[in-house]
């Protein structure tokens, strides 16, 4: 449609304005009958302006935050601009308009189904709701995975429904006990270190305007964030499945807080372990865990931490913890460097270490030294049971 | 039907030089009489937006600075406690029955308005800024929609106010912490990017009209280039004018001139440790002779 034609009668142009609703509903944007009318009344109120004047306006109304921002433009030019080829196919979902499908693609379905053994048409035995599974398909999937590439996360155990239910009630233990910070907030409380004026007033009045009876107001408790740091390179391997849990246990248990895996990246993967098929959860982990291979550089994930994540994340209720053997193939200083900046982010640092639980051994490798006048609490955990022990110390953070 | 039409031209007039898209989501925000959401980098003028409309339209601006905490009694109305307690003592001995008493004590004359029960109670349509969105809580965030949906004032004691005039609200967020899709969806949104070449030396012009006009460009030239360094705070416009004025009371002529008095002027730009120590005397000289 160019600008010459714009005059067309009004009935066409709110079809076209419901088509266009549908167009940008159908690649990710909010928009319900409201929007629709606000345009459509917008846009016939007065003389049709340019088109780029118009896209802007409809850029102002329609967008919500900058990842819209930014995709408005293709998707206004794709639709008003090369409209005449592709109308007829918008209604179906395969229109090429529809640049994000609704649905990621599951990433696991691929991972499951090349350890499925060849022409088994039956579902994946790996669903953990349906509780029981025979013997006999069990044992099937033990041999396919042999068959396929040396994936070395043992995904049979880890999504055992036993073991989770246990790390996850575990994990919402330890986030109990750092649970509460203060709030500046005052509200009505029983007992408080600051008067309620306004309700002592108002019950004073019919006493005669004496304030015989106080109302008093306190500050209440807010729960902690909680930011978890997992390292799953090569030296943590025996160690990961355990973390693992621990890990999908905190982010599901606990509304707030948020889990990163880190190698040589860091990876967000909070929302991959908030997926509520637990066996899907843990898949999708274990493969962003794996992905990616090298030694570990812990500096330089806590400092792609610190840009891009530290200022949206982390608040003056956040406790960050580390789960990391401390071999780091990074600068120490680097490392030393960002955990500093990292402590200005957070309010407390903890880090905890499996080979602490070692006999003789001492945290002595450059990185851990580095590291340790940042580190508010330093402890062993190997296993979900040392990792249980914690919790009367981490009460006291 | 809409009380200012083409208003970049009159952005202009009082100084703010905006970038198409602004104007047009102010145009909007003035046409539709619907709260502007500006997001963007910290200093790229989103403030000094609100304050630029205030003055096209000729119209008080009242400012609600956000923070942690900040709740509805404090940004919306208050009691006089102090004052309702002196009208009780000075009436104990009128005989009054305790709910004439209580008529008098909740009265307009004992209410402290706050900047939000303001902006709807004025003659004339005010621009209400409400800066910094993502530092109040979420609980804030929801008291004001109801608010910005509307328009009206529920004081328990009092009854409801109704708003006498509607304001223009804008309302600028940094993005510490996501915005509810409710309060998205309630605004118009803008994403106000970095000005470029030209619009910064326009602004520069505008602000600083003494500064001599070479030595302008190669000042926005600067900046625009320091921007593309690995920075931790890019340096906005704000800055660029505070450097401006620092160059000129150093009597700096050109940026080649005096490539120390240059260097020790960029505190004025980077405001970091870190983002200082990376911008040493070589990159200084260095970006000053591609803006030259």
């Amino acid at each position: 449609m160019t600008p010459s034609q714009t005059s067309a009668p009004s009935a066409l142009l709110s079809e076209r304005i419901i088509d266009f609703t549908n167009h940008m509903r159908a690649n990710g944007f909010t928009m319900g009958p409201q929007e629709c009318i606000t345009i459509a009344h917008h846009l016939s109120s007065k003389p049709l302006p340019t088109m780029q004047r118009v896209r802007l306006e409809l850029k102002t109304l329609l967008a919500g935050d900058r990842q819209e921002w930014l995709r408005f433009d293709d998707l206004f030019e794709a639709y008003w601009i090369k409209s005449g080829r592709t109308r007829a196919s918008l209604q179906q979902k395969s229109s090429p308009h529809i640049t994000r499908p609704e649905r990621p693609a599951p990433l696991w379905q691929q991972h499951l189904s090349d350890n499925r053994p060849e022409g088994d048409g039956k579902t994946p035995q790996i669903e953990v709701e349906t509780g029981e599974q025979p013997a006999g398909e069990a044992s099937g999937r033990l041999i396919a995975a042999k068959h396929s590439v040396n994936r070395k996360t043992d995904l049979k155990n880890i999504v055992d429904p036993e073991e989770i239910r246990a790390a996850e009630a575990l994990a919402l233990q330890l986030a109990r006990a750092m649970r509460y910070r203060l709030s500046r907030r005052y509200k009505t409380a029983k007992k408080g270190n600051r008067l309620d004026l306004r309700k002592t007033i108002r019950s004073a009045l019919p006493r005669g305007g004496e304030p015989i009876e106080l109302f008093r107001r306190s500050t209440r408790p807010r729960p902690v964030h909680i930011i978890v740091f997992l390292d799953v390179s090569g030296s943590m391997k025996h160690y990961s499945r355990f973390f693992l849990q621990f890990v999908k246990g905190l982010v599901c248990a606990w509304l707030h807080s948020d889990a990163f895996v880190f190698h040589t990246r860091l990876v967000h993967v909070t929302d991959a372990v908030r997926d509520r098929n637990s066996a899907r959860a843990m898949t999708r982990l274990a493969l962003m865990a794996e992905g990616f291979g090298g030694g570990t550089k812990l500096g330089e994930c806590l400092g792609q931490f610190n840009r891009h994540h530290a200022r949206k994340m982390a608040n003056s209720r956040t406790v960050a913890i580390v789960l990391s053997d401390g071999y780091d193939t990074g600068a120490p200083e680097k490392l030393e460097a960002e955990l500093a900046r990292m402590k200005k982010h957070v309010r407390k640092l903890v880090w905890l270490n499996p080979l602490l639980g070692w006999k003789n051994y001492a945290p002595i490798t450059a990185a851990m030294l580095a590291a340790r006048p940042h580190i508010d609490y330093f402890a062993a955990a190997n296993t979900l049971e040392s990792l249980a022990a914690l919790e009367p110390q981490l009460a006291q953070l | 039907m809409s009380v200012i039409n083409d208003i970049g031209p009159k952005l202009a007039a009082v100084g703010y030089i905006a970038d198409e898209p602004l104007s047009v989501a102010l145009q909007l925000t003035v046409d539709l009489a619907r709260p502007l959401l500006l997001e963007g980098e910290a200093g790229v003028g989103k403030t000094e937006t609100a304050k630029a409309l205030a003055k096209v339209l000729d119209t008080r601006l009242i400012r609600l600075q956000c923070y942690e905490g900040l709740d509805a009694t404090s940004t919306i109305y208050e009691w006089n406690y102090q004052k309702q307690l002196l009208a009780i003592r000075a009436r104990e001995h009128d005989r009054l029955s305790s709910s004439a008493i209580e008529k008098q004590i909740f009265s307009e004359d004992f209410l402290l308005r706050r900047p939000l029960l303001e902006a709807i109670s004025q003659e004339k349509s005010p621009v209400l800024l409400i800066d910094e969105i993502d530092r109040a809580d979420e609980e804030f965030e929801a008291y004001l929609l109801e608010l910005l949906s509307d328009f009206q004032v529920t004081i328990p004691e009092l009854g409801t106010i109704e708003a006498t005039s509607r304001p223009y609200v804008i309302l600028t967020s940094n993005g510490t912490r996501e915005l509810s899709d409710a309060l998205r969806r309630r605004c118009l949104y803008s994403y106000v990017e970095f000005p470029d070449h030209q619009r910064e030396y326009d602004i520069v012009r505008a602000r600083l009209p003494d500064l001599e006009a070479n030595l302008a460009s190669e000042i926005v030239g600067f900046v625009q280039n320091l921007r593309k360094e690995d920075l931790e705070k890019k340096p906005g416009i704000a800055e660029t004018l505070d450097w401006a004025a620092a160059l000129v009371g150093m009597e700096v002529h050109s940026l080649l001139d005096d490539p120390d008095k240059v260097t020790s002027s960029m505190i004025c730009l980077l405001k970091t440790e870190s983002d200082l120590k990376s911008a040493p005397r070589e990159l200084v000289s260095r970006l000053a002779g591609k803006a030259a």
